[in-house]
Formats: C-alpha cells, structure tokens, sequence
C-alpha cells in the first residue's frame, strides 16, 4: 500500500494504471504547507539603552547541525527608526524580506510623509505572522523589531510564528533566550532600569551575550551582525568578529565528550 | 434645436474639452449647504449649516466622524457622503489594525480622491455628486483637505464649499493671515463668521441649525451640535438680538 497521503483514497496504479495529475492546479502536486525548518539561523539578541536599541545576531545559516552559510545577514534596516532582526527558517526570512520591501515602496510611493516606526511594523509582522499560523502555514521565524515608537521612544518587541507578541527592555529569541536573556536581565531587570543604561554599555552587553552564545550554542558562529538604532539613524555593522575569547572554561566541563577523567 | 450630445456618460469628451457628467457633479455640490473648515497651527474645526426639509422634521447630518483623529463636513447628495464615510471608516479602522497607526490625513484624502476619479473614467459609472472637507489631526499635525467629485483633493488653510459658499471664501480669504495664530476659541468664531457670511438676509445661525467639528493636537475630534454651540453662537454674535437663545424662543409656554 502506498503510505503517502496524496495517494489515499484514489484508485490503485497496479489496477487502474498511474494516476493522472494533469487536473491538478500546481505541476509539484499536492499544495504543501512548510513542516519543519530547513536552513535556520539561530539566536537574535537585543537590549534598550537609554536613547536607543541594539540588535545583534550571527551571520551563520545551519542546515541542520551543518554551518552551511557563513555570510548570510540576518538583521534588517527597515528605515531610519526600525531594524527587524530574523531567527529561524532562512527562506520565510528572505520572504519577509522581499514582503518588507514591498511595504517600503509602497509607502514611499504614497504622499504621507510619516514613515512606519518600529511600533507600526511590529504590529504590521505580527498581524502576518498571525495570518500565516491561521492558514496552518506558518512562517518558521522568530523576530525581534528594535527602533524607535511614535514618540521617538526606544521601542523592543518579538512576534514568533505563531503570531504572539511580547515586548520588554531585553529580548532574545532561540538558545538566546536561555543563554542571554538572564545575562541581560542582570543589568536591565526592568523598564525603569533603562534609563541608567548607556549606548556603549548596552553594545557591550548585547556583545558579551554573542560570546557566550558562541561558546554554548554549537549552531552559532563568531561572525555576526550589530545595529543600534538612536534618533540619530541605524548604525548597522555587518562584519563583527568576536573577540576576547577564552576557552579556559571548556577544560572544566565534564560528563559527556571524549575525556576520560 | 440645440442638444448637448456630450452629456450622456461620465467617459466622453466634448469637443471643448470638457466632461459635462463631472461639472454637473460639481453643480450637486453646489446645491449643497454651505461647509467651511480652518486650520490654525493646533487646531482644525469644521462648521456647517444644517438643513431640514420641513419644521417638523430633523436636520441633515452634515459632519460625520470618521475616525478618533479626524471627521468630514459634507456638500451635495448626503447618500454619496454616506458611501465615501463608510469606506473611510473602514480604511481608518484597518491602519489601526494593521500598523496600529491613526490613518494621515493626507493618506485617507488621496485614496477617496482615487476612487472618485475612476468613476470619471469607467463606462456605466457615474461621478459622486458630493463634496467634502476633511479635516482632522495626524502625526504631521492638523490638516484641512477639499475633496471634489472630479478626483481632485488640494490642501487647503480654510475653504468653503456648498450653495453661496463664495461669500463665506471671501470672508475667510480677508482673515488669512490670522487663522495660523488662532486659538481654538477663535479659530472657531472665524468658522462661524465665514458660515454666518454666506447666509441669506433673513436667516441667522442657530443651535439647531448648526454643526461644529473640532480636533486639534492631543485633542480627538469632536461633532458639537445642539445647546454644546450656545456658548459659541453668542460669544461670536454677541450684537444680534435674541441674544443667541433661539432655541428656547421657539417654545410655547403657559405663563
């Protein structure tokens, strides 16, 4: 019996001879509707400081547990107020991608002079997000949205692929959340802290979490991308090596690997 | 005899150029009571006149809300008004939903201008017969559009539209300059003056006859209408006898 689904319920090939698909809309056949993630990017980070946000994520794309693509960009200007940083499936990304262009266009086009701030996209990604887990075809992301509100007021916000939203002074999406989020949470516990938070200390935060992410997330690599966003513009480096690493901790873990001790 | 062949659709020219459905759309707005709108640097107000067919009947809506952050005051065929208000509800409510952003103004205007213009251009069709101002708040600050049946939107400072409307330009033409200034309060006698301009000898600005809209900066826009515009009626006429209380004038009383 043929176990595929496409074929249940149709009349047997050793009977009737092979089905013919020419009826159907799509040549591939049956419309299929995304499973699992294929080529990924792991964790975003991103902290408020006290004028601005910064965003950082690695520029590896895994297939699987292989570190496919070593140059790939995984955060976005959108404009001079919004950057949206991408986890998860890379092909949804280069489709929002495109989607976002778009958006840009059109609004370029239109005579508003009134750009969308991070607080206008966040709520435009999520509604998308949203839709598509409607549709049962979600797109396989995690997203971080780091700009500026209405206000001109540092603006942090995530929506997944299920369409939740959830916003604090520091978000992290992916092995991030785990590694990362407490790291940052000891210096921005809460909103009112944000205040005390300055550019250069927030960079050095967000960059201390990229080391550790690289130390303990095997899918991460020492690569990555960097954006601040202040009432000045996007200042997004592309190109970060990281730097100051010690692996002295490694000798000290134990209890699976190859050592013997 | 003399036949105008060119009137009979909305997609032909006349030899002169002209497109007779769409100027007499423009005659319907005419017909219309009278609208005016100013702007100042914080504010934006609508005025209007409002009509009733007979004493015992109600007065015609004039100035619809459309969103928090803006209304529209209305000349010409009310029905149209209703049409091109409903789809800028829905326009407005779905920039909220969507970006979580109050429609701009100018957005809004262009997109009712768009729809209007194919109905000047599509066999079958015919012109909307109204005409609107649209004035409210955005992120940009207060705003003032005119809106024609023809398609055509311009932004304007003030503006006056609707039967005799003419006097009611001319009035707020000679005050240009000083509506940028104005207060609120004044901002709305300007509007009342211009109104009170372009009415007939006999008839005067009453609390049922008149509507006011107001928005302006960290201010929703707001229809007021009935006793809400006493203040405003005698503030602004405050020479005119009756002293503004026409509404109770009316009644009969045992006494």
């Amino acid at each position: 019996m043929n176990h595929l689904p496409q074929a249940w319920g149709r009349p047997r090939d050793d009977i009737y001879g092979a089905y013919d698909h020419a009826h159907f809309q799509t040549a591939a056949g049956p419309n299929q509707h995304t499973q699992s993630p294929i080529v990924t990017g792991t964790s975003v980070v991103a902290a408020k400081f006290k004028d601005g946000v910064v965003i950082a994520a690695d520029n590896l794309a895994s297939y699987g547990s292989l570190a496919r693509f070593t140059d790939v960009k995984r955060l976005r200007k959108f404009n001079e107020t919004v950057v949206v940083g991408f986890g998860g499936d890379v092909s949804d990304m280069q489709y929002l991608d495109r989607l976002l262009n778009s958006l840009d266009i059109r609004e370029n086009y239109s005579s508003t002079d009134d750009p969308l701030n991070a607080k206008n996209l966040h709520t435009y990604l999520a509604k998308v997000m949203y839709k598509r887990r409607s549709d049962f075809n979600p797109l396989w992301n995690h997203l971080l949205i780091a700009g500026l509100d209405g206000e001109s007021k540092p603006f942090l916000a995530s929506a997944d692929l299920l369409g939740t939203t959830f916003s604090s002074p520091t978000l992290a999406t992916g092995f991030g959340a785990h590694l990362a989020q407490p790291i940052m949470r000891r210096t921005i516990p809460d909103e009112n802290s944000v205040k005390d938070v300055s550019k250069e200390d927030a960079v050095k935060l967000v960059k201390e979490c990229m080391k550790v992410l690289f130390y303990r997330d095997a899918r991460s690599m020492d690569k990555y991308s960097i954006a601040t966003i202040t009432k000045e513009g996007v200042e997004l480096d592309e190109n970060v090596q990281l730097e100051n690493q010690s692996w002295a901790f490694a000798e000290q873990i134990r209890g699976y690997g190859t050592q013997t001790a | 005899m003399f036949r105008n062949n060119y009137d009979n659709d909305s997609v032909t020219f006349s030899p002169q150029g002209r497109i007779f459905q769409v100027e007499y759309a423009q005659e319907a707005v005419k017909q219309g009571s009278v609208v005016v709108g100013v702007v100042s640097k914080t504010h934006a107000v609508l005025a209007a006149i409002k009509r009733n067919a007979e004493e015992l009947s109600s007065y015609q809506k004039k100035i619809i809300p459309i969103d928090s952050h803006f209304g529209i005051a209305l000349a010409g065929l009310a029905s149209d008004a209703r049409v091109l208000s409903n789809f800028m509800k829905q326009q407005s409510l779905s920039s909220r939903l969507t970006y979580d952003r109050a429609i701009p103004l100018s957005e809004i205007t262009s997109r009712i201008a768009d729809r209007a213009q194919i109905n000047t251009q599509q066999y079958g069709r015919r012109p909307y017969g109204v005409g609107l101002l649209i004035s409210g708040v955005d992120a940009k600050g207060p705003h003032l559009f005119e809106f024609q049946p023809s398609g055509v939107t311009q932004e304007m400072v003030a503006c006056g539209i609707g039967a005799r409307s003419q006097m009611a330009r001319t009035y707020l033409e000679r005050h240009l300059d000083s509506f940028e200034g104005s207060s609120r309060e004044d901002l709305i006698k300007h509007a009342l003056r211009a109104l009170k301009e372009s009415l007939s000898q006999d008839k005067e600005l009453t609390v049922d006859n008149t509507s006011v809209g107001v928005s302006g900066i960290g201010e929703d826009f707001k229809l007021f209408e009935g006793q809400d515009i006493a203040e405003w009626l005698d503030a602004t006429f405050e020479n005119r006898e009756g002293g503004g209380e026409e509404g109770g004038e009316a009644m009969e009383t045992d006494s």
